[in-house]
């Protein structure tokens, strides 16, 4: 049984020029589901996330977010900061984009401004009364606070966001996204540069945020221990265009997948093949 | 010659002359004096000068037509006091109490339009391009009042008048007025706020995200336009209070102003180290002492070229300013 969708994706389609990063894509994602993207490099895998999150225009195509409440929202038609506000996507970088000379805490209080924005100035209470800014910001620390916990950053809390190892500063990332409330969560290669533990306390990290938060994940990722290891369901990309979804089993048997993976099959790669 | 130098110059209390001292009492009066002055002046350019730096870290750009903000609140100050004394039935308090508060928010309104019409159009053009439309802005500005109010220069007659005497010593003593007094106080104060607003305060968060990744701060959801706007809303009132403490302490002003000051004040963010908030601070201050102390012990005419010869010499020797962060190159 599928659940129910939460990212729709129909026929997007990017060009850059003469290129086509991506074709005529459509898939869903669903609510509660890591859905793991892969593909060879030059896919398209970040320019869906790119599309994703407003940072390019899709020349056509339609990217559908649908909310628990039933509202839907077209994602290729609001401004960068309504995805994150409105439609509730956050994303994380493959190259990690942190405040760098902001605290850690305060990277995840800036994540929160649209709520305490609203609860100072921008509303007529927030005007009268100071005590609902107070409570709002109360509320702002503690849901950061829920996530340096959830991420191990606590002891952390009031150093440089970038003086911290580069482990952490993934994981701050992510803590960072979540404090943004969001419904669908763009993680581009998380796991890129951690050593085996860090990588598996990650996955642990990841398949908690599903479980308890019930939030959807969409995932890029090169390591197959993570891909294989956590996702409910796989999508591949090559040159734009999707070849195979499905379960990490059903994708990891398909011919097509190891053909674009390993090149046209010459007679090495045939043998290789056949041992596996 | 630039219209400045019609003013009351600092160095008016030049009544002895620094060379023609006999003791070192007279000395040491003369420079503490010289001090006091340079201190007052530095507070109006450090005022300036923060909304240079401000737009600077935000967006990257020079906001030459920031001194015009300044002049405008200098005329706005000006009218403001003239409505509110006369209906003010007497207290002068109560009348630039109220002239403090039309004036930040007439310039506030100000920055905010120059921000929408001439700058916000052209985010993500070449960085020229934003450059001349600034430009371009403060010819209009000054042409505007210049049209508007008229080419004389508009005097005000002392508001504030005595002060107080401190003893230093026994052979010496300075002379503060009250005015050069509310002018320190009430530029500490703004800076007190201000950086509460910056370090503490949501708003202060966000301007701060924005100017370290404009595209990461929007992705979480801060609208990014909203705080560029509210970052020349901002720059601009200290501005205007600049403009307005300028009125009071000169007693006359001109369309032309802005063009000078906005250049020292500039001068004094690049000495900070532009882009840095407490550089713009010791920049005014370090700029206005330079300015009185040169004209107390040299040239008088000369004090501009002292001002900019500082600019020319940190954009040689220390490009990052006092305070700045020199720019790391991205690997």
């Amino acid at each position: 049984m599928r659940p129910p969708p939460l990212l729709e994706v129909h026929g997007l389609t990017m060009r850059f020029g003469g290129l086509s990063a991506i074709s005529e894509l459509s898939f869903v994602a669903g609510q509660g589901e890591i859905t793991a993207v892969i593909g060879p490099n030059g896919a398209g895998k970040t320019t869906l996330f790119n599309c994703i999150t407003g940072f390019y225009r899709p020349q056509t195509g339609r990217l559908v977010l649908h909310h628990p409440d039933g509202k839907a929202l077209g994602l290729e038609t609001l401004p960068d900061h309504a995805i994150a506000r409105k439609a509730r996507v956050a994303r994380t970088f493959q190259n990690i984009r942190l405040f760098p000379r902001m605290s850690v805490l305060e990277n995840l209080m800036v994540a929160q401004h649209q709520v305490l924005m609203s609860a100072s100035v921008f509303s007529l209470a927030g005007l009268l009364g100071l005590g609902r800014y107070r409570r709002a910001e109360r509320a702002a620390i503690d849901l950061a606070r829920h996530w340096l916990d959830r991420t191990g950053l606590t002891s952390f809390a009031d150093s440089e966001a970038g003086a911290l190892p580069y482990g952490h500063q993934r994981r701050l990332e992510i803590a960072r996204a979540m404090c943004t409330r969001p419904l669908l969560l763009c993680l581009d290669e998380p796991a890129a540069g951690l050593n085996p533990r860090e990588s598996s306390d990650l996955n642990q990290l990841l398949c908690g945020i599903r479980d308890e938060e019930g939030i959807g994940l969409l995932l890029i990722e090169h390591d197959m221990s993570v891909v294989m290891g956590i996702s409910d369901r796989v999508l591949v990309l090559d040159h734009g265009c999707l070849i195979a979804e499905g379960s990490p089993d059903e994708v990891r048997r398909n011919p097509t997948v190891i053909r674009a993976y390993l090149g046209e099959p010459d007679e090495s790669a045939v043998v290789l093949g056949g041992e596996g | 010659m630039f219209a400045v130098d019609r003013y009351p110059s600092v160095s008016s209390f030049d009544q002895a002359g620094p060379f023609r001292a006999a003791s070192s009492g007279v000395w040491m009066e003369y420079f503490f004096q010289q001090v006091v002055n340079g201190l007052t002046l530095g507070a109006i350019y450090g005022l300036i000068a923060l909304g240079y730096t401000m737009v600077y870290g935000i967006i990257g750009m020079i906001n030459f037509a920031h001194g015009e903000i300044y002049m405008l609140g200098a005329f706005i100050s000006l009218v403001a006091y003239l409505i509110f004394s006369s209906i003010g039935g007497g207290s002068v308090a109560l009348a630039l109490l109220a002239t403090l508060l039309v004036t930040m928010v007439f310039t506030a309104i100000w920055g905010w339009v120059v921000e929408r019409t001439a700058y916000r159009p052209l985010r993500g053009a070449p960085r020229l391009a934003p450059l001349i439309s600034a430009i371009g802005v403060s010819i209009v500005l000054q042409n505007f009042v210049q049209i508007a109010q008229g080419a004389r220069v508009k005097p005000l007659p002392p508001v504030i008048q005595g002060g107080v005497t401190l003893d230093l010593g026994k052979t010496f003593s300075v002379n503060i007025s009250w005015l050069q007094i509310v002018i320190i106080l009430l530029t500490l104060a703004l800076m007190a706020g201000f950086t509460w607003m910056i370090s503490r305060t949501s708003l202060g968060r966000a301007q701060r995200a924005t100017e370290q990744d404009m595209k990461m701060a929007a992705l979480l959801g801060i609208n990014v336009d909203r705080v560029v706007s509210a970052t020349f809303v901002i720059g601009a009132a200290l501005a205007g209070v600049a403009g307005l403490m300028v009125t009071l302490y000169y007693g006359v002003i001109d369309f032309y102003i802005g063009f000078l000051a906005g250049i020292k004040a500039f001068t004094a963010a690049v000495l900070g180290g532009i882009g840095s908030l407490p550089g713009a601070m010791l920049g005014g201050l370090l700029i206005g002492l330079t300015e009185s102390l040169w004209s107390a012990y040299f040239s008088i005419q000369y004090k501009d070229v002292a001002t900019f010869a500082i600019l020319v010499g940190v954009l040689l020797f220390r490009p990052s300013g006092l305070l700045g962060r020199p720019d790391v190159e991205k690997v």
